[in-house]
């Protein structure tokens, strides 16, 4: 096992007594929590696909260790915002709510064997959005992977760029982007995994930079939310707008896959990257 | 209804009525010239009184003012432009006008976000908010700059990109995201200028760039005031507030280093002196353009990445539970 997620799982243990039985948003079913986690976070009734955790994720995508990298990057209060709350208080309340610092995780690990680089955001800190630490943590990751010629793997859910902090936040768009770009210019494999919700900035910047896109079923995912665009027509949107099932439909993204494949199909694109990767090395 | 041409409304009266006896003055032999001095001296202690000191709120309608110069204005004071048209893919989005010019005997592509004067035009133009197809056209004339070595010279003019049914159906996250990602990459000077709206992601997809200029009342915002009140305050009214908090004005973006130089604009904003606000324009970008050109493509790509890769504030600090951090 992992050094560091015992030491989380042990501190996620009281939130999840504190809440035995889970009610699916989808089909209503009352599902036990342990039953839950046993079966991926997917309902069993009707296959919803539960917003993850991001320890959880890295727990079921991630074989063995997991050395985590910018963990000690920790978000500011650039502009000492105010709203209906301080963003000071918020991030506590999220740190309380969440055990995590910031709305991602980022390491390196291997999946079905192969060493990768993995971010994993978590919507329920700060609804996923990104600030300076996201950009921060991202952008270190994909340094990293390139100095050790790694592949990518990052799994998004994010609201979009943090408000709290401003113009900061919506620059992390450009600087992951650079992130991006420079791993990818140097012959690097990037896969992101879209998960319920993937909007906004983090859409617009390194969810779409990818080589390949995947998304898991029914994943909310665009640039404007849902609200504001119906606010702008004046009209209800289908059901099936925006859905991952949709984009792939119009060509956005390479696939949809459900969670129970996610790893095994993973291992697969990694063996392909890896696969290019050995013939360019040897002509 | 905006903000400044309502508080500008009085003074455009008392402009009028000064003009007024100016004329009588000149045609008759009866001396107004004690009345007009008065008429003067309120008009410059109004105009100070309003344009003194804006705040953030009123600078964001001074961005919106139905008059403000637009990209176009300033295009038209390029030596030479042939316009580019189309995404090759879908259709000529009018929200984005792009193709070859001259700054002075400099060869450039310019690219710029194009809002309407009226409503016609705006409808025409959707506002200047770009659509998916508008994005792909950057990307191209993006791409195709940095393919002949020609800078590439932007104008920021957006409320966002396009949130319409269409525009997510044609991907409008990739085509912002492929922007950015082709700015990124450009082996050639980029100057970007922000001379009213800078709405989010839709703006910033023409505006990574090796110098960021901003009008001394523009603004650039991750999130419209209106749209920020009512996410995080629930409530739309509080966009003043909003405003005020978000940093949004040119000043605060000089501070945070993400501008890089601010055009000061005539008092009483851009539109009260057209050619004189777009020429000091013009002139900073040739300016910019003139210390960029001499840099090789490899350090400007270096300097452009180190520049994105600093902005930020955050704290470090080393947590107890993680201990296998590299
Ligand atoms: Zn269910």
């Amino acid at each position: 096992m992992p050094d560091w997620l015992p030491r989380r799982r042990a501190k996620n243990e009281p939130a999840e007594d504190a809440a035995t039985w889970s009610k699916c948003p989808k089909c209503s079913e009352v599902l036990y929590r342990r039953d839950l986690a046993a079966n991926l976070w997917v309902c069993p009734r009707c296959g919803h696909h539960f917003r993850m955790s991001a320890v959880d994720r890295i727990n079921i995508t991630v074989d063995g260790d997991f050395k985590e990298i910018g963990a000690d990057v920790l978000p500011g209060d650039p502009l000492e915002w105010v709203d209906k709350k301080k963003y000071a208080a918020k991030l506590a309340g999220d740190r309380e709510k969440s055990q995590l610092s910031e709305a991602v995780i980022c390491g390196i690990g291997k999946i079905g064997g192969f060493e990768t680089a993995i971010g994993v955001m978590d919507f329920h800190f700060r609804g996923g959005t990104m600030g300076t630490v996201v950009g921060e943590r991202i952008a270190m990751l994909l340094e990293r992977a390139r100095d050790l010629r790694l592949p990518c793997v990052i799994f998004t859910a994010s609201g979009g760029a943090r408000m709290e902090e401003g113009m900061l936040a919506l620059m992390q768009l450009a600087k992951t982007t650079a992130a991006v770009a420079r791993y990818r210019e140097d012959g690097n494999f990037l896969v992101t995994v879209l998960t319920d919700p993937t909007t906004g900035g983090v859409s617009a910047s390194f969810a779409f930079q990818a080589d390949v896109i995947a998304a898991e079923p029914k994943a909310m995912i665009g640039f404007a939310g849902r609200r504001v665009i119906e606010q702008t027509i004046r009209q209800k949107l289908p059901d099936q707008f925006q859905t991952a099932e949709f984009l792939l439909e119009k060509g956005h993204i390479d696939m949809v896959v459900p969670r129970a494949d996610l790893k095994a199909m993973l291992t697969r694109l990694l063996d392909y990257a890896a696969a290019g990767r050995s013939r360019t090395a040897a002509s | 209804m905006n903000l400044i041409v309502e508080r500008e409304r009085g003074l455009l009266e008392l402009e009028k009525r000064i003009a007024e006896l100016r004329e009588a003055n000149a045609a008759q032999s009866l001396d107004l010239s004690s009345e007009i001095r008065a008429l003067e001296e309120k008009y410059s202690q109004i105009q100070r009184e309003i344009f003194g000191s804006m705040t953030p709120w009123q600078k964001v309608h001074m961005a919106r003012h139905p008059n403000r110069p637009t990209a176009s204005d300033y295009i038209a004071e390029f030596a030479q432009f042939d316009e580019l048209h189309g995404d090759r893919h879908f259709r000529d989005d009018h929200a984005i006008v792009g193709g070859f010019a001259k700054l002075g005997e400099r060869a450039v592509m310019v690219i710029a976000q194009q809002r309407g004067r009226d409503t016609k035009e705006n409808l025409r133009r959707n506002f200047g908010m770009p659509s998916p197809e508008g994005y792909r056209k950057v990307q191209r004339l993006a791409h195709l700059a940095s393919h002949l070595g020609l800078p590439i010279v932007t104008f920021v003019d957006t409320k966002g990109a396009d949130p319409g049914i269409g525009s997510e159906e044609r991907a409008q996250s990739e085509a912002i995201a492929a922007c950015l990602y082709e700015f990124t990459i450009a082996r050639v000077p980029i100057v970007a200028t922000v001379i009213g709206e800078g709405g989010s992601g839709g703006a910033l997809a023409l505006s990574i760039a090796d110098r960021i200029i901003m009008l001394e009342h523009s603004y650039y915002s991750v999130a419209s005031p209106e749209g920020c009140a009512a996410i995080l305050w629930s409530d739309a009214s509080k966009a003043e507030e909003a405003a005020a908090r978000l940093k949004l004005t040119a000043q605060d973006l000089l501070q945070f280093g993400i501008a890089d130089e601010i055009v000061p604009e005539p008092t009483g904003g851009a539109h009260r002196d057209p050619a004189g606000t777009i020429s000091r324009v013009l002139k900073n970008i040739s300016d910019a353009l003139g210390e960029l050109s001499s840099l090789p493509a490899a350090q400007l790509k270096e300097a452009r990445y180190q520049k994105y890769r600093r902005i930020g504030a955050w704290q470090t600090e080393r947590l107890e539970t993680v201990k296998t951090g590299p």
